[in-house]
This record gives C-alpha cells, structure tokens and sequence, in this order.
C-alpha cells in the first residue's frame, strides 16, 4: 500500500530530486515541515543570543560582550523570538493542521502558501546575514525613533531591521489572506463555523489580527526606510517631525502582534485538554466568542505600551480601561480550560505536562499584565525587568509552552513517529523549573530598579544575586531544548511507528494515516456535529477505530509543482536589498532594485498564465 | 465556480442601473467642487450668504457626500448589496476600524487643539 | 474504514466545492481589500496629522488647484463605471461590449497616471515643492504615490486581461478573472474617493 502511494507521489514528477521536489512544492504539510524546521533554527539562534546576554548579566560590572554588541544581541533577540520563532512555528501548525482539521485537500492557494514560506524563509536569512557584516540591527526590537534614525543609527544595522521586517511582514499578509481564505472556504461539508475545531477559529481571529494589523507597520516602515535612505523626516524632531507618531504607528500594530503571538497557543491548548481529559471542551462557544472579542479589544489598547510618554489624562484613562477589559474574556478562557479539566479522567501524557505548564504559567504573566494595565503603576514598572519578566511569563509561559506542547500532540501526525514520553516529561519539568528561575527573580530586580536593556550594572545594588539566579536558569532553559533535540534525533532514528490514532482524537486529523498522504483523504469527510471522530467511535461503539489503509490516490487532483513562488520571493527580496545598498545614489531605484522588481513581475505574470490542475495521475 | 455569482447579478443589474448610478455619482463630485467653491472659492464672493451658511459644515458636508459615494459604488458595482453577506461584514469592519484608527490618532495628535471631525468642538 | 464512514455519500473527487457560495479568488480579493483599509488609513491618518508642517516652503494652499485633480476625480469615477459595464459585457458572452469599455478603462488608467506624474511635475518644478521640503510634501506624495501605484498596477492587470479578452480569452465562465480585476479597481477608486475630499478639498477649505 505505501509503495503504491510512494509511486503516485512520484508518477508525474518523474525525475525530479528531492531538493527540486521540497524547492517547488506546493504541499501545505511539506511547506508546514519547512515553517518548522527553518523557524526551529532561528528559535535556536535567539535563544543563543539569550544566552550571551544572560552570560553577560551574570555579574556585576561585566564586559563579556562589547555595548554595541550587545544592543545587537537585545535587538536581534526580540525580533527573532517575535517575527522568526513564534510567529513561524505558529505558521508551521497553521499549514499542517488547518487543512486537516477543516478536511481539505490544501489550502486555497497552494502557491501563494509556497510564496509566504519563501518569503520568510528569505527575510529570516536576510536578517540574520547581518550578523556576518557585524552590523545587526541595534535599536531594540521596537526601533524607537529617533533612535533608529541616521543620525543616531548611521550604519546599516536598522536598515537590515527595516527591510527584514518588511519582507516578513508580506509574508504573513500573504499567509494571512491565504488561511483566511481557506478557513472560510474550504470547510468540510457540514462543519459549520461553530463546528470547526477550536484551533481553526484561533487561527481565523488570528488571520483577522494579522491582516489589519501588518498594513499598518509596512506603511510606518516605509516612513522609516524614506527617512533613512531617501531623506525624509516623518520622525525626525528637528524637521518638525513627529517620533510620537512612530511609537503610535507601531503599537497599533504592535499589540495586535502580540495577541497574533497568543492566540494560536490558546487554541492548541484548548485541542489538547479535551483530548487528554476525555470530555469535550467546556464553553465552546464562549471560547469562539471570548477569542474575537480579545482581537476587537486588541486594537483599542496599543497606547498602554506609551503611558510613560505623557499622552494626558484622557487618553492614559482611556487605553487603561480598555486594557483592564481585555482580563474579562482572557479569565473566561482560563476558567473554560480549568472547567474542561475538572472532572476528566486526566491522561497524564507529555502534551497535557506542556498544556497545563502553560495556564498556569499563562495566568501569572496575565496578573502582572493587570499591574501594568493601572496607568501610574505602569510608570514605575515601565521599562524596568518587571515588564520583560511579564512578556516573557506570557511569551515563553504562554507561548512556547502552549507551541511545545502541540509539537508533543501532533508530532505523531506529522512524522509517523510518537516522540519519547519519559524525554518529553523530562524536558518539561527541566524547561518549567529553568523558565521560573530565569525569569521570576526578574520581577524583584525590575522592582528594585534595574532597567530593561541596560549592558552592565554596578555591584551592590541588590542585583547581584537575581541576576546570577537568572542567568542559572537561562542555561536550564536551554540545556531543556537540547533534550527536545535528542528526543527529536531519538525518534527519528528509532521511535514506536505511530497508529493513525494514538491519543483517541476527536478531530479529523487522527482520522486519516500517520503521516497523511499527499491528498490529505482519500474520500473528503462529511461532518454532522463538534469532535467529528469521537462522534464516530460512539456510534460504532469503540475506543480505537481501525487503523485507515493508504490507498492509490487514483483520481484526485492536486495542485502541481511550482517554481515561481520561489522566484518571485527572490525577485522582492532583490528589490527591496537594492533600495537599502542604494543610498549612494541620486536616482531612487538602483539598477539591483529594478531587477529585483523586473523578476517579480516577470514570476507574477507567468504564475498568474500557468495552468494549475497539472498534477492528476496519468493513470 | 462563478455561475451562481453571475446569475445573482445578471439578474438584479443592467447598464441602465449602472448608468444612473455613474450620473448620481457625478452629481455628488459636482456638489463638493461646488461646495468648495461656494465657501471658499471662486462663488464666495457672488454669494456671501451662502458661504457664511455652508461654510461652518464644510467639513461635514464633504464626508456625507464622499461616504455616499462611497456607499453606492460599493455597494453596487463592487455588488456588496447583492453579494453574500459575509462580505460586507468583512469590509464593513475594517472600515469601521479604519476610521477609528484614523479619528484615534488624529485625537492623539491635537490633544489640546479640537476633535476635528466634529468640526472643532473645543475640548 | 474510517474514512468512509465518515463520508458514504463520496462524491466526484475533482470537483472543488467551497463550504461558501464564493469563489475563493474573489473572497480572497474581499480580504485583501479588507487588509488595504488598514494601509490606506495609516497614509491619510499621517497626512492629516502633518498637512500643517510646512514651516518651510509651500503648503497646501499654495499647490493645490482644484480644476486638475477634479479632472482626475472624474477620469476614475469614469472608468469604475467603464469596469462594471465591461464585466457585465464578459459575463453576458458579449465581446464587442467587454473590449469596448474595458479599453475604455485601461485608457482612464493611463490618463490617471498621466495626470498624476504631470501634478507632481508641476508641484516640484513649478511651486518648488520637492519630497523633502517639508512634512506637508513628504506626506502628500507618499500618500497619492502609492495611491498612484495603485492606479499604476491595476492598469496593468486591466491591460493583460485587455490582451485577453481580444484574444477570446475571457468567456462569461471565465468572467470571474475580471470581476476580481474590476473589484480592486473599485477599490482604488472608493480610495481616491475619500482622498479627493480629505486631502485636497479640506486642505483648501480652512
């Protein structure tokens, strides 16, 4: 049966390699593979970067790194973690998962997927080759101006910031008109909306988020790149220029960012509990609703990142109560999670450790989140290692747990493998010990003054102690990812083969082979009601059904192979490198940017004219 | 993939809609040059009266008349009345949001000077 | 088998259904216009807050004239309604209709970008209002310029489905590839809508 699906996959393709084949694929799972792979690398990078900077905190008066090589460290850090990390590892379960939850056969638009993951993959390489020049971008991950500006940023560090982010920034537009899409178009029949899986309505509100937060950044990006290499002064005081205006800009698409960071982890979160305590999730509907009212609320909060710049009475009050709203559906979430838990006959398996790591840690990032939401508190936290101890109790509490945890529940479904239960559990309890004393003793420095992003501190101050607490937990924490690796390498070369179905799913992923074939179902699935497959083994009235048979795949029509998402990619990452090596020049455009612009419409204009259906078996 | 799209349309608009909607159109884009020139052009001096009338609703003239434009061409020929209604949801929230981005940062900016759309109510 | 319990009513496997009565290229065309909303506030957002920045050299008052851009104006209203004419000639089977006007509009594309390069000629060159000048300018010619471009590209798009259509490439089943051209056309064109009052006639009008 395997061969035979083995052969299909290569009939048509017939002789191409397998670099070819991964370079021009159009597989949302195989593109999700890449997501994950490339975007564990880059978590990897950043978390080194942690490292340094840990190694340099660790005692007072310390010079391991120089400054400047340190901003770049603190800058490159948050960017990569945000943009290159979670954002993609996130991306990644959004391209395997989505599709076979809603029982489709890909995405709506297979070669656009190919593009978005280009696109990424390119902007990360592109921002990371800045470290080869020694010119890492510098001015922390929010590029305030006038700190990123020529004149106090003349190098091409911020350059390297503004076009990265641009080019990222497409991507996940791309993506997020893509998932979108698919989301609402591509659904099984009979899964309504309010059948969907819980993971597919965070994705849909995270698509929401990213499609009207990211327009907003690429337009104050380009206002930067314009000061930067073109002489403008949309940011620049001495021209009557407004930097309030960048911090503005930002932040409005800055805290959407940050729930497009949280979102997809409640949602995975909320598909493992049911799962892991045998009952369906408890509030389904206040979860959907609680979800989209986050991402409203979401937009009408940025300025509590700015209660420090003296905005007045009235908009402080403002952007205060509309923070302190936001708890309201956040506490309906976690009362759902710990209702859906109450009463199950809890499986006490790797991905339920990861899930229940993550509220607890999720719940005490959001309490010191409350704190910051009271304006005048926020001022004497603002800034300080209070708020990187908050962001990172809900980014790597919330975040990385929640992702971890997912990685646990569906490696199975990806690799055909199941990962090693006593690894995974020592990994947990390594990763929560190393991530609380890492980062709860930054509570107290922060309170006791130590200021975020600062290089070094002066013994004596009651920093000393904490600070070498937290750089012993960085190496915890880290040497935690080194066990999910020998996991990872352990499985690979040896793992248990895994059934279609090993944790008694609900949803239509576990009910297809492990790992899927390329068209996803042989037959595509009818839905009548929530957790489709639990709905199936209670009418056929077992626990496990039969494992499925890997079939020809005869018949089905699947999107061909492309190269021009892998072309066009190229063709505006050289277009927007070009205007960032130009500045020498009079002319706007130098001649790199106009080829890079030529290869992009030239790639466009030939993928629009290609015939899309090309890959039906020739049986 | 489109015939049920086509038949939706086909069914509830012809030229001569379209055309009526291209004449209103024009009418409205004549009626904001002229309220322009009436209150502070070329007319305002052969109509005084006039001009001191408008002219404290400029501003909220003009947004009537441009988000009525607005309204007909997307509603008719972007078909959004006759099209599913998730998409007018759709565009109809980030519009929404839109503006209130656009009237939040401009509050932001003239903190102490006026809320401008509202034709400068002194705060 | 799993899979076939879950679907006894198997049906033909080539068939692409859509869980929405929506064709997915035209619902993903409505998301993207959704996202452009965002872009195009920013824009007009930051011209508001800069249209007085113009300490140094001229502002407003001192460029803007009211017969060009309403020329413009015109010439976009104009070639909506050519678009919506066009796509109602493809999707009725009637070639002559569908060339006819959707090179009306291809030409209304062509003239607005003329109009466009001519006025910031003319703002530079004659009232010495360059990019940089002041914040006044820096906003004005990002905002209409990527405007512009986006007149720019349609008529692009519009002018490859010319090329098709006169090659009877485009038959009512396939009228979808224009309605999604014609739908971003709109857009643009509800865009310069908001920006022919906001930007040009309230500037004027103080």
């Amino acid at each position: 049966m395997a061969t035979s699906a083995l052969e299909y996959g290569h009939a048509t393709a017939a002789k191409r390699s397998v670099l070819v084949e991964w370079l021009t694929t159009v597989d949302h799972k195989k593109i999700g593979i890449m997501y994950g792979a490339s975007a564990f690398i880059f978590f990897l990078i950043g978390g080194l970067e942690a490292l340094v900077i840990r190694t340099q905190l660790m005692r007072p008066d310390n010079h391991l790194v120089t400054p400047d090589f340190y901003n770049q460290l603190f800058t490159m850090h948050g960017t990569t973690m945000i943009f290159l990390a979670v954002m993609p590892i996130s991306a990644m379960f959004f391209n395997f998962f989505v599709p076979l939850l809603i029982g489709a056969r890909d995405v709506a638009f297979p070669r656009l997927n190919a593009m978005s993951l280009w696109i990424f993959i390119l902007g990360g390489l592109f921002l990371n080759f800045s470290f080869l020049l020694g010119a890492a971008p510098n001015g922390g991950w929010f590029g305030y101006a006038p700190l990123s500006s020529r004149m106090y940023a003349p190098g091409h560090n911020m350059d390297f910031w503004v076009i990265g982010l641009q080019i990222l920034g497409v991507a996940s537009l791309a993506a997020g008109v893509n998932f979108f899409t698919t989301i609402l178009n591509m659904r099984a029949r009979g899964m309504t909306l309010m059948r969907m899986p819980i993971f597919v309505w965070a994705v849909l509100v995270t698509q929401v988020l990213v499609l009207l937060s990211f327009p907003v950044i690429t337009v104050a990006l380009i206002y930067l790149m314009l000061d930067r290499t073109f002489g403008t002064s949309f940011f620049n005081l001495t021209a009557n220029g407004d930097p309030m205006l960048w911090q503005h800009l930002f932040w409005v698409f800055g805290h959407p960012e940050v729930y497009i960071l949280i979102l997809p982890a409640f949602g995975i979160v909320s598909e493992i509990l049911p799962v892991f305590a045998r009952k369906p999730l408890f509030g389904y509907s206040a979860m959907v609703f609680s979800m989209a009212f986050i991402a409203f609320l979401g937009f009408g909060v940025w300025s509590h990142h700015m209660f420090a710049t003296g905005m007045g009475p009235l908009a402080d009050s403002f952007f205060s109560l509309a923070t302190m709203l936001i708890a309201i559906p956040t506490g309906v979430k976690i009362f759902n999670w710990i209702g859906t838990l109450w009463g199950g006959s809890l499986q006490f398996k790797t991905p339920l450790y990861f899930a229940l790591g993550f509220i607890a840690m999720f719940i005490m990032g959001g309490l010191s989140g409350v704190i910051h939401a009271v304006a005048p508190a926020d001022l004497q936290q603002t800034d300080s290692y209070f708020v990187v101890a908050h962001f990172h109790y809900v980014l790597f509490g919330g975040s990385i747990f929640s992702l971890t945890a997912g990685a646990y529940y569906w490696w199975p479904k990806m690799f055909g493998k199941l990962l090693d239960e006593g690894l995974g559990k020592a990994h947990f309890w390594v990763m929560l010990a190393g991530f609380n004393l890492t980062f709860f003793p930054m509570h107290f420095v922060g309170l006791l003054g130590m200021p975020r992003r600062i290089y070094s501190y002066p013994a004596g101050l009651g920093f000393d102690t904490l600070n070498l607490l937290s750089t012993v937990g960085a190496f915890l924490l880290g040497s935690s990812f080194l066990i999910f690796s020998y996991n990872i390498i352990k499985t690979w070369r040896s793992g248990a083969q895994a059934p279609a179905d090993p944790w008694n799913g609900a949803t239509l992923e576990w009910s297809i082979p492990s790992p899927p074939q390329e068209w996803n179902f042989a037959v595509e699935p009818i839905v009548t009601e929530k957790d489709p497959l639990w709905g199936l083994k209670r009418a056929a009235g077992v626990k496990v059904l039969p494992e499925p048979p890997r079939v020809s795949g005869e018949g089905i029509h699947l999107p061909a192979p492309s190269w021009w998402p892998l072309i066009v990619s190229v063709g505006f990452l050289t277009f927007l490198v070009g205007i960032m090596v130009k500045h020498a020049s009079a002319f706007p455009f130098g001649p790199i940017s106009i080829a890079g612009f030529a290869i992009t419409l030239y790639g466009i204009y030939k993928w629009a004219y290609e015939p899309v259906d090309g890959h039906a078996p020739t049986t | 993939m489109s015939d049920h799209h086509a038949e939706g349309v086909g069914a509830h608009t012809a030229s001569a809609e379209y055309i009526r909607i291209a004449v209103v159109l024009f009418a409205l884009t004549a009626m904001e040059v002229l309220l322009y020139e009436a209150c502070f052009g070329h007319l305002k001096a052969s109509m005084p009266g006039l001009s001191t009338s408008l002219s404290p609703w400029f501003v909220q003239l003009l947004l009537v008349l441009s988000a009525f434009k607005f309204w007909l061409v997307a509603m008719f020929y972007m078909h959004l009345k006759f099209d599913l209604k998730v998409l007018q949801w759709l565009f109809g929230f980030s519009l929404v949001l839109a503006t209130i981005v656009i009237m939040a940062l401009f509050t932001l900016f003239t903190y102490n000077r006026t809320l401008w759309w509202w034709g400068g109510v002194p705060w | 088998m799993t899979t076939a319990a879950l679907d006894l009513h198997a049906h033909d496997a080539g068939a692409h259904h859509t869980s929405m009565p929506v064709p997915s290229r035209k619902l993903a065309m409505w998301v993207f216009i959704a996202s452009e909303c965002m872009f195009f506030a920013t824009l007009i957002s930051t011209f508001v807050i800069y249209r007085d920045s113009h300490a140094k050299g001229p502002g407003p008052k001192d460029v803007f004239g009211v017969p060009l851009v309403t020329a413009g104006t015109a010439v976009l209203l104009f070639s909506s309604f050519f678009v919506v004419m066009a796509l109602n000639g493809a999707q009725q089977g009637d070639r002559k209709k569908l060339l006819r006007w959707l090179s009306l509009t291809v030409l209304c594309g062509v003239f607005f970008v003329g109009m466009q390069v001519y006025e910031f000629t003319h703002f530079v060159t004659e009232k010495h209002l360059g990019y940089t000048t002041n914040l006044f300018a820096s906003s004005f010619y990002t905002l209409t310029g990527f405007h512009g471009t986006h007149v720019a590209v349609g008529t692009l798009w519009l002018a490859t489905l010319l090329k098709d259509a006169w090659k009877g490439r485009i038959p009512p089943a396939k009228a979808l590839n224009l309605e999604i051209a014609a739908l971003y056309w709109h857009f643009v064109d509800v865009v310069w809508i908001i920006i022919f009052p906001v930007v040009y006639l309230m500037s004027l009008g103080r």
